[in-house]
């Protein structure tokens, strides 16, 4: 449903740090797969992500949502199919976790329409969904790392879009934190059927919820393809210079893979 | 948790109340106690009603100021605050107040008010400063990044602002004492305008600016959490900077034409604001729309009359209260 054709990006002229480049890519998210995207740092994991949701537009190729050019819908039509979590959310001004969430309503409300009773629904849903419910009344900033996330997840999820992008979700969390956005994210997907895109650095995260992958580096797909195939210790070799070993852990049926040792590149 | 309207129903009322309690109130009292009946006694003749002259010429225009002053600077103070996500952020933050306080001291220096424009003379170029100095940084922030970098919009106005800065401190160097005094009393602020035509000419572009805000509200709750959250929300992140950009600086240029730099106001009204009824910029605007106009004519009453029969510049209560209060604010976020 999402596809991107032969897209490629350059960061212009300007201060500050220059995020990776893309050139050349093509892949496509088919609905309700959990795909991840992998690459080591700098190789073009968030602007992938950036592409996809239309918040950047790609200098050559084109990205497609059901065959219609991002471009040519605004940022209201495409956040309404499109939902975006971001790697980190700082909040500037105290908000409780039901304000938050029900800002994820906004491409659903009119310029100076406010949130009915209706919208009340989505947003108490999605806090249900991701076991936040019983921290509505809550600050957002007294929220641990892990509640924090989810909450974010819950407003992207009142935005009732049917793909939701994630960079990166478990970065600053704790294991058992990840454990839990990693069992989230499972369910999005198998109960509420949402089509999702995680970028992430967590290799067993990968292997444990995504149906496929697409592994970066240099701004290139190196590999790309249902994860049992493409999790292989040549790509991982390929792509973070690790050797590692890949194997299936029986007890939960998905591949695990146990990094050994870092391998020098020859130039 | 109650919904948005519900929680509209009381706050607007309550601040509205409120303020129009201040501003009926705020005309009566003074250095020299009058009578409002003889105020509205039709049948004494003007030139002998002497409490009426007080009421009509000294007090009502200056609280109508006040109450003008007052609004747009805490919505303005609002709106920046959230453009730059920035609670510290003032509406004179970006330079805007230093261009329009650098075109009324150029203003006085070459005495325009006295050979050209007559009393309009130093409103016009004050705004007219503002404008320039909108356009300055605006065509900085816009050149470095293609958007519009709040980073670089920060930047740049933080530096025109000093830059501005010494330029005033220039030219009340180079001015004789006499307009040395008129640049320094204007640069204090001060609601004491005797008249309603600057008032009424103020009107238009500050309602403009109060027009831009009303369609701000809800974005501005998302600029708050970053422009990669905004835009992933549906925000259009880089005409939303536009426009709170925009109108912010004509709403402080406006208001700078009309009473000075009085400073203060944008950031403890919002705050206090804040404190009462949470961040949701739906409810935070209004309410500090209402709430500025009752905290500066209040502000304006203490200045009219507590070192009666001498008034202060309302400036320097603003800057008594206020300074505290940001030191207060610092202090408590850290």
């Amino acid at each position: 449903m999402l596809r991107a054709d032969n897209v490629s990006f350059t960061y212009g002229q300007g201060p500050g740090i220059r995020p990776a480049t893309l050139s050349g890519i093509s892949l496509e998210i088919r609905r309700g797969q959990v795909v991840g995207i992998l690459g080591p740092n700098g190789s073009g994991k968030t602007t992938l992500l950036r592409m996809l949701c239309g918040m950047r537009r790609p200098d050559h190729g084109s990205v497609t949502l059901e065959g219609t050019s991002l471009d040519r819908l605004s940022r209201r039509a495409l956040a309404r199919r499109i939902a975006v979590v971001p790697q980190e959310t700082q909040l500037a001004f105290e908000y409780t976790v039901l304000e938050m969430v029900l800002m994820g309503r906004h491409p659903h409300l009119g310029l100076f329409q406010l949130e009915g009773p209706n919208d009340f629904d989505v947003a108490r849903d999605a806090l249900a969904a991701t076991g936040t419910a019983q921290l509505e009344h809550r600050r957002f900033s007294t929220l641990s790392g892990g509640e924090k996330q989810r909450v974010v997840i819950a407003a992207a999820l009142a935005q009732a879009a049917d793909i939701m992008l994630l960079d990166e979700p478990t970065a600053s969390l704790d294991l058992g934190y990840q454990l839990e956005v990693a069992a989230l994210v499972t369910s999005l997907n198998q109960e509420r059927s949402v089509t999702i895109v995680i970028s992430t650095h967590d290799l067993n995260l990968a292997a444990s919820t995504c149906h496929e992958l697409v592994m970066l580096r240099q701004g290139r797909v190196i590999a790309a393809g249902p994860t049992t195939e493409v999790l292989t210790p040549a790509n991982v070799r390929e792509l973070y210079d690790v050797d590692a070993d890949v194997h299936v852990h029986e007890p939960s049926g998905h591949l695990v893979v146990v990094p050994v040792t870092r391998v020098t590149r020859p130039r | 948790m109650t919904s948005v309207r519900r929680r509209l129903t009381v706050v607007v009322p309550a601040f509205g109340l409120l303020t129009f309690a201040v501003l009926l109130v705020a005309p009566t009292l003074g250095s020299t106690p009058i009578s409002l009946r003889r105020v509205f006694d039709s049948s004494i003749a003007w030139d002998d009603n002497v409490d009426a002259q007080i009421f009509f010429v000294a007090r009502l225009p200056r609280v109508l100021a006040g109450a003008l002053v007052g609004s747009t600077l805490a919505a303005a103070g609002v709106v920046m605050q959230a453009l730059l996500r920035n609670p510290l952020a003032t509406p004179f933050t970006l330079g805007v107040s230093a261009a329009a306080a650098l075109g009324a001291m150029a203003a006085i220096a070459l005495h325009l008010d006295a050979t050209f424009l007559g009393a309009a003379a130093i409103p016009a170029a004050c705004f007219g400063g503002a404008m320039v100095g909108t356009t300055i940084v605006y065509f900085l922030a816009t050149r470095v990044s293609g958007g519009l970098s709040t980073n670089v919009l920060l930047l740049a106005g933080v530096t025109l602002n000093t830059f501005f800065s010494a330029l005033i401190t220039f030219v009340q160097y180079l001015v004789d004492p006499a307009d040395w005094y008129r640049t320094a009393r204007w640069l204090l602020g001060n609601l004491d305008v005797s008249s309603y035509t600057p008032i009424l000419a103020s009107v238009p572009l500050i309602g403009i600016a109060l027009l831009l805000f009303a369609l701000l509200p809800r974005t501005l709750n998302l600029l708050t959490l970053g422009d990669d959250v905004a835009s992933g929300r549906g925000v259009d992140v880089a005409t939303a900077q536009r426009i709170a950009f925009l109108s912010a600086s004509l709403a402080t240029g406006a208001a700078i034409s009309l009473a000075g730099p009085i400073g203060f106001i944008g950031i403890v009204v919002p705050h206090l604001v804040r404190l009462l009824v949470g961040s949701d910029h739906r409810i935070v605007l209004p309410a500090a729309t209402l709430f500025g106009a009752a905290f500066l004519v209040s502000c304006d009453l203490i200045a009219r009359t507590i070192m009666s029969p001498i008034e202060l510049p309302v400036g320097i209560v603003t800057a008594m209260i206020g300074g505290p209060f940001f030191l207060w604010l610092l202090v408590r976020k850290a």
